[in-house]
């Protein structure tokens, strides 16, 4: 009975990214039609036009957006589960605003000497900042155990790490403000086949150590005591799940820029869909949630003023925020 | 020490390597259960959690089927110890069976997917503390004592030797506590599993436990069955009562004796006297009692509570002593109340209960009522 719920909801998930997939190849300033698409993909190129929109542009941005909400939501899901808190995610946290700012300061030094930038650099960069906010929001939660307190303080550490962005960004040279002030805002645009190479292999991999870990992410549902008498060595554990999460928001931010609301909404939004935390359901489901999310906002984020573009913050907070409200009303409710 | 399941060799517990309890001996046979009390933050719970291995040991060592705790891997314990805390899991979207089934964890593959073994095995400890009907439900919507039984359900399905509880009946109703305590009696008898755990209440510490440590200032001050602990004034000295008492034989508190001359004169027996006992100390009125046998019921409270007490050896006839000092005393209260159904009260012995009745109606101080 509940198999087949689920069954039925991973797979309207699987045909949502599937038919978002479609779409965003599809739609644009410039529409071009679902055969012309499909004529594209296998290789009979009668319009070059749009072959290089499609090829070149949409479906690397449309793979991008997928992966990449896909690792963010999970990214979420994981914070949520460390933390023990329906409103931990990487953007509240700060976790992709530290990861902005060590990118910010890594493109700008590498731009002033003319030399180019590669996506791992700026992964590790972005790896070492989102480990840097992570260490605060640690601190911070050894100190403050309410589940309040804590966001508010990784908000604070957000804002201090997004002044020095601008900061920094501003007085990069004025070639190269116009691209870093798009990423910092938050974009899937200008992503590259070999940008999608990268970040496909690092977030791949990090959710399938994910996915391994759904049953001691089990045990640690109950707590840290319980987990532990269950024969789950915590201190490793924790590790790990701060390193995959980093990791996870740190690759995101590498290459779109902070995207806010994807890590809290998706994961809550799943966890209500199925009626059950089951990490084992809960891993791909978040993953797929992301991708379903984030496609479908930069969708929107591409089309609702073409051909001017919104930044996919702006786009998905519309989505998000209403979720987090939701969530604090209910956990006021149940008297948490 | 091979009858011992488990047992502790000098061990030294405490945080951040200072000490705060120093070579604790406890040993516990298979299907004993050993309860450790004592005065708030005396160090019961930091006991618990260095057994559980949640706290590293600053001295000595704890042994479980003769082998050192320390050499067992996280699964090897997960397999022979299991816990109920005292702390509240919040888990999200979680129903009672999803609790419950985590404890399979040590026993499932990476995964953690449950087999139909498993099922069963959790079927079976749901059913053992009586939460079948809770299976679907969201564990976050259940009363305190049924997620407390859920929890236990979640430790037996552990299919542990020996099972620690932290006060697990703190946050429940009476009926709960006894029920909690029952499964607890039932499951060391049959499946021969071990208990250690520590309560707040002295009265159901005393009658559940084979043997009681007693967790006092920097040491187990004392380690015995509960008929040694309980007697005499052990008590109120492991506790350092200062105001009130405790009756080791009843188990029964009394708060403060009001002090002072007697004011009233409490003709009581057959228990029948100490509601009027607590009554006169609710409303700080100093009285006498008497004449009680000493293994009247209402002995104990009149020992606590009365400022004067006329009593008699048991199964004795009142002696014309006790007689002639209960009048004396009647003469300097300002009333007499007897405790009801005292006052018809037959039988040879209790003649003398009827003459101070009729001493007291002579001097026009006796009322039914106080």
């Amino acid at each position: 009975m509940k198999k087949k719920r689920y069954t039925v909801i991973f797979l309207i998930l699987a045909a949502a990214v599937s038919a978002l997939l479609w779409a965003s190849v599809c739609i644009g300033s410039v529409n071009i039609p679902f055969s012309q698409v499909l004529a594209v993909l296998r290789g009979g190129t009668e319009a070059e036009v749009s072959a290089d929109i499609v090829l070149q542009i949409r479906l690397p941005r449309a793979l991008a957006a997928a992966i990449l909400g896909g690792g963010l939501a999970l990214s979420g899901y994981l914070l949520q589960t460390f933390f023990h808190n329906p409103i931990a995610g990487p953007f509240i946290l700060g976790i992709s605003s530290g990861a902005k700012l060590m990118v910010a300061l890594v493109m700008v030094f590498f731009l002033e000497r003319a030399l180019r930038v590669s996506s791992l650099v700026l992964i590790l960069a972005a790896f070492a900042g989102a480990m840097i906010s992570m260490s605060f929001v640690l601190l911070m939660s050894k100190v403050l155990n309410h589940m309040s307190t804590l966001i508010v303080s990784g908000v604070m550490i957000g804002y201090i790490c997004t002044a020095i962005t601008d900061f920094v960004v501003t007085f990069a040279d004025d070639s190269d403000i116009v691209n870093l002030h798009n990423w910092s805002q938050g974009s899937f645009s200008g992503i590259s086949w070999s940008n999608v190479a990268v970040m496909a292999v690092v977030i791949f991999a990090a959710s399938a150590l994910v996915f391994f870990m759904s049953k001691p992410i089990s045990a640690y549902q109950l707590g840290e005591a319980y987990a532990q008498n269950m024969g789950l060595n915590i201190r490793l554990f924790r590790a790990l799940l701060v390193l995959l999460s980093s990791l996870l928001s740190a690759c995101v931010t590498a290459f779109a820029g902070p995207v806010s609301f994807v890590g809290i909404a998706v994961p809550q939004i799943v966890k209500n869909l199925f009626g059950t935390a089951r990490p084992i359901l809960m891993i791909p489901a978040s993953f797929l949630g992301g991708a379903v999310f984030c496609l479908f906002c930069d969708l929107l984020a591409r089309t609702l003023l073409s051909p001017a573009e919104l930044s996919i913050s702006t786009v998905t907070a519309v989505f998000g925020a209403p979720v987090v409200i939701a969530i604090l009303l209910r956990s006021k409710k149940e008297g948490g | 020490m091979e009858e011992f399941c488990f047992y502790t060799k000098g061990m030294t517990v405490g945080y951040g390597g200072t000490p705060l309890i120093r070579e604790i001996e406890l040993k516990v046979r298979r299907g004993e259960i050993l309860t450790l009390i004592g005065p708030n933050g005396a160090g019961k719970t930091t006991i618990l959690k260095s057994i559980i291995r949640q706290l590293s040991l600053i001295g000595g060592a704890a042994y479980l089927d003769g082998k050192d705790m320390k050499t067992f891997s996280g699964n090897e314990l997960a397999r022979r110890l299991s816990v109920v805390l005292t702390e509240r899991v919040k888990p999200e979207l979680m129903t009672c069976r999803d609790v419950v089934a985590a404890g399979r964890y040590p026993y499932t593959g990476r995964f953690g997917v449950l087999s139909e073994e498993d099922n069963r095995i959790v079927r079976e400890s749901m059913d053992l503390v009586h939460i079948r009907e809770l299976e679907d439900r969201d564990f976050s919507r259940t009363s305190d004592g049924q997620k407390q039984r859920v929890m236990l359900a979640r430790a037996l399905c552990q299919q542990p030797e020996i099972l620690v509880l932290d006060e697990p009946t703190s946050f429940l109703d009476i009926r709960y506590k006894l029920e909690f305590l029952s499964v607890i009696q039932k499951m060391s008898r049959e499946k021969h599993l071990s208990v250690v755990m520590s309560l707040h209440e002295l009265d159901l510490a005393e009658r559940i436990s084979d043997q009681v440590a007693c967790v006092r200032e920097d040491r187990i001050d004392r380690f015995g069955p509960p008929e040694e602990i309980f007697s005499g004034n052990y008590i109120s000295e492991l506790y350092g009562m200062t105001s009130g008492s405790y009756d080791g034989r009843t188990g029964s508190l009394e708060l403060e004796k009001t002090p002072g001359e007697p004011e009233i004169f409490v003709i009581a027996g057959c228990g029948a006297g100490t509601p009027l006992f607590r009554r006169l100390q609710r409303e700080g009125v100093p009285f006498a009692a008497g004449i009680l046998w000493e293994n009247d019921l209402d002995y104990p409270a009149a020992r606590a509570l009365a400022a004067g007490l006329v009593s008699e050896k048991p199964y004795h006839p009142f002696s014309g002593e006790a007689v002639s000092q209960a009048k004396r005393l009647i003469d300097s209260c300002r009333q007499v109340v007897c405790a009801p159904g005292l006052e018809m009260m037959e039988g040879g012995l209790a003649g003398g209960l009827r003459e101070l009745v009729r001493y007291a109606r002579s001097q026009g101080k006796f009322s039914g009522k106080s």
